[in-house]
């Protein structure tokens, strides 16, 4: 017995109920419950998160030139791209256009993020799905350096190398303090790899550690400093002055150079490491093709990095912009940001009330006001939950919808749209992988679909940034030092009132800024972050989101240790500080889950 | 400067946009606001960072952090703990925001080898961490003068002669709005 969702998916609540609270290893608090039925098969999915609520509080009346600060402050893991979206809202509010040097160096900041973010995520947030960190304890050194040799060059691979790891961590687990490996369920049946492919992974898992701290020094160099660099509405907040022999703050040719190195060292690194390491991993787990959900069906990407400045139409932008809707890979449809009809965020089924909560409402006409209470059917009490009734209202998290529809964003999304139109760039990579992995194009609507779009796109951006750095400095070299355009940088020059968007893709995918300025100050300010578009709750229609969708017709060896669950969730890369607020009193250490 | 001298990081950790989480970054601020520092002393604002913030540590010989803490003490109490004991409040429960939880980030940099040799954490029982865009309770802001004055005596115990700032020439360690006499104000 089951219902059929508008969007394709057959729910059946009957079975076993399974809550998984909180999912671990992401930033915020999200919580899952499933149903299985009696072959532990997941037939009904219920994502729930965290609220978003209280930017526009915060920023009414403030400084439009200011927001992109308090943006920053949003999440711990996106600050520069929200304060990137933030810039481009206010710009576009005001009419604002940016010099080529700052439309580079924005973009090199940009990919240097998607880079840093997509490499912590597959080997500090993800990779413990898939890899079994105690398995690695077992394994042959020798063969571990073998298996290394044969799939890079990367040099760090001698059998004393992976001894010397494996007797740390040894060392490590027996100290009993397993520190970030402690909240994983090692052993389960669902985990494939052999011991030498777990100690490889791992100590791969450590150079990533180590590695990932140079990249972030591009930050530094064009944002000033690192964590929270700055911005600038107008262009970018660094002089460049290249015969210059270290005046405070301007980019010399010193500063130039040390940019380009850390560009060549994270290409190197993506290619020999990251990228081998998601071949050889996927290549175990070819036949667990789960985890698909929506985007198989419905994707979106609102496009980012402009090749040339102050150009944000899909032409002009190297990640691709657009949606598909219902499998039709035959047509990309346009977005506009501020058509009213087109992007709707809806709370029928989430913890807020609107005047008539069957339609959906633009962000330019947001209203955020709470309304916490559960459906008839919740077990437990509104400050303890046992179980929630998703017949009723059931999350923090709104219904982002576009044309009503529900969408997956984030690299997958991306790399779909990009396929989806034969852009090369998108399309060769995949196909090489496919081909390498021997499976069909279908494989990529899945779990492991979008851990290896990330992959794919980490590599890409790496590249990209050498492209506009090359850019950059050859703009220079031929004169040309603008960074900032200040001509309406005095509210004066500003119109009375006046409303803008901004958008960027941030590593886990579509996000959007709303500004409406009034007498040189904010009246009010809407973000609908990508985590709101993957993690959203059913919409009046009955479609479920990508995170529910998601997990649909996935078997589990064993609900009591739900870790396919959490390797689906985790392949979206949530972020729920951007979606915010705690449900539960208490944030347990470790993972509760119940089985009903 | 003293080649010899550890390298000591004060982090102040939070986001500064959830009332009482915002405690960390807010004692920071203060602190750095009326003490100059040595070159081998850093003032961090490590906001939400969680992992990315492991390098900073790994750097460091000694570790002084401050954060908003749930001891179950009254709010505004400040709790002073040190070495072994810092990792098991670090990252404790109500750490929302900072999920991956600075206790990771002490274990990362433990993995690589990296461990300050001495650390303390000064620790704030928040009132209200679910306030969104709220400011910091009264009992909290009340606790930032104690907990600078106590990091100050700590940082003198680790063998640091801190000199009070001259007002005129501070660069403030938040700007654009979000310093906390600003952030604070309400139009």
């Amino acid at each position: 017995m089951g219902i059929e969702t508008p969007n394709g998916f057959n729910l059946d609540n009957s079975g076993k109920r399974v809550v998984v609270d909180p999912v671990t290893r992401i930033e915020g608090h999200l919580r899952i419950e499933v149903n299985v039925d009696s072959n532990n098969v997941i037939r009904n999915a219920v994502s729930t998160g965290t609220m978003w609520r209280g930017i526009e509080v915060i920023l009414k009346n403030r400084d439009p030139r200011d927001a992109w600060a308090f943006t920053e402050r949003i999440c711990g893991v996106c600050t520069g791209t929200h304060a990137l979206t933030s810039v481009r809202a206010v710009e576009n509010a005001l009419n604002i256009s940016i010099p080529e040097n700052a439309n580079s160096i924005r973009n090199i900041m940009q990919l240097c993020l998607q880079v840093h973010d997509h490499l912590v995520h597959f080997y500090h947030l993800h990779a413990l799905d898939w890899v079994d960190v105690v398995s690695a304890l077992s394994a042959d050194p020798k063969a571990t350096s073998a298996l290394a040799q044969s799939i890079s060059p990367w040099p760090l691979s001698s059998p004393g190398y992976f001894k010397d790891l494996q007797t740390r961590l040894k060392k490590f687990v027996e100290s009993g303090q397993l520190g970030p490996f402690k909240n994983g369920y090692w052993g389960h049946p669902a985990y494939k790899l052999p011991p030498e492919a777990n100690l490889m992974a791992v100590a791969h898992y450590l150079e990533a550690l180590d590695f990932q701290k140079d990249i972030v020094k591009i930050h530094t160099v064009y944002g000033g400093k690192n964590p929270h660099p700055n911005w600038l509405v107008g262009g970018a907040p660094c002089a460049i002055n290249v015969d210059g022999t270290g005046a405070v703050g301007a980019i010399n040719m010193e500063r130039l150079n040390l940019v380009s190195q850390i560009i060549d060292r994270s290409i190197e690194f993506v290619e020999q490491v990251y990228i081998p390491d998601l071949v050889t991993i996927a290549g175990f787990y070819k036949d667990w093709l789960y985890g698909g959900g929506l985007s198989g069906k419905s994707v979106m990407s609102y496009g980012d990095i402009p090749e040339h400045a102050n150009d944000y139409s899909a032409s002009n932008l190297l990640l691709p912009r657009g949606v598909i809707l219902n499998g039709n890979l035959k047509e990309v449809l346009p977005i506009d940001n501020a058509d009213p009809e087109q992007i709707q965020e809806f709370v029928t089924h989430s913890w807020y009330k609107y005047p008539d909560e069957t339609k959906g409402l633009h962000p330019f006409d947001g209203v955020t006001e709470p309304n916490y209470k559960l459906g008839p059917n919740a077990k437990g009490t509104p400050t303890k939950i046992e179980s929630l009734d998703e017949g009723g209202k059931y999350s923090w998290i709104k219904s982002p919808r576009w044309r009503g529809n529900a969408v997956e964003v984030g690299p997958l999304a991306r790399y779909i749209i990009g396929y989806a139109q034969g852009n090369p760039e998108f399309k060769e990579p995949a196909d090489r992988l496919l081909k390498t992995l021997d499976v069909p194009v279908t494989a990529l609507f899945s779990t492991l679909g979008r851990t290896a779009a990330r992959g794919l796109e980490c590599q890409w951006a790496a590249r990209k940034m050498r492209h506009f750095q090359d850019k950059l400095v050859a703009n220079i070299k031929n004169g040309d030092m603008a960074t900032a355009n200040v001509d309406k940088w005095e509210p004066k020059s500003w119109p009375t009132e006046a409303q803008g968007y901004g958008f960027t893709e941030a590593p886990r995918g579509a996000l959007g800024h709303w500004i409406k300025i009034k007498n040189g100050k904010i009246d009010n300010y809407q973000c609908i972050v990508p985590t709101t578009w993957n993690g959203s709750p059913r919409d009046p229609k009955g479609n479920i989101g990508a995170f529910e969708a998601s997990l649909m017709d996935t078997p589990m060896a064993d609900p009591e240790k739900p870790l396919e669950i959490l390797r689906t969730i985790h392949s979206f890369d949530p972020c729920l500080a951007c979606s915010t607020h705690v449900m539960s009193p208490d944030g347990q250490e470790m993972a509760s889950v119940k089985v009903r | 400067m003293d080649a010899g001298a550890p390298k000591i990081l004060v982090l102040g950790i939070g986001n500064i946009l959830w009332g009482d989480e915002g405690f960390g970054v807010r004692a920071v601020e203060a602190f750095h606001r009326r003490f100059e520092t040595p070159e081998t002393v850093t003032v961090l604002d490590g906001g939400t960072q969680g992992l990315y913030l492991v390098h900073f540590v790994e750097e460091a010989d000694y570790l002084l952090v401050f954060d908003a803490i749930d001891y179950g003490l009254e709010p505004g109490a400040l709790k002073i703990v040190r070495d072994e004991e810092v990792p098991k409040f670090t990252g404790s429960k109500k750490m929302s925001l900072h999920q991956t939880g600075f206790q990771e980030v002490l274990s990362a940099a433990d993995l690589l080898g990296r461990y300050p040799q001495k650390l303390a954490l000064i620790g704030c029982q928040p009132l209200d961490l679910e306030n969104w865009g709220g400011a910091l309770t009264a009992p909290v802001q009340e606790a930032i003068d104690a907990a600078v004055e106590a990091g100050a005596q700590l940082l003198a115990e680790w063998g640091v002669a801190l000199s009070l700032r001259d007002d005129n020439t501070t660069i403030a360690l938040l700007t654009n709005d979000i310093d906390h006499q600003s952030y604070e104000r309400r139009v």
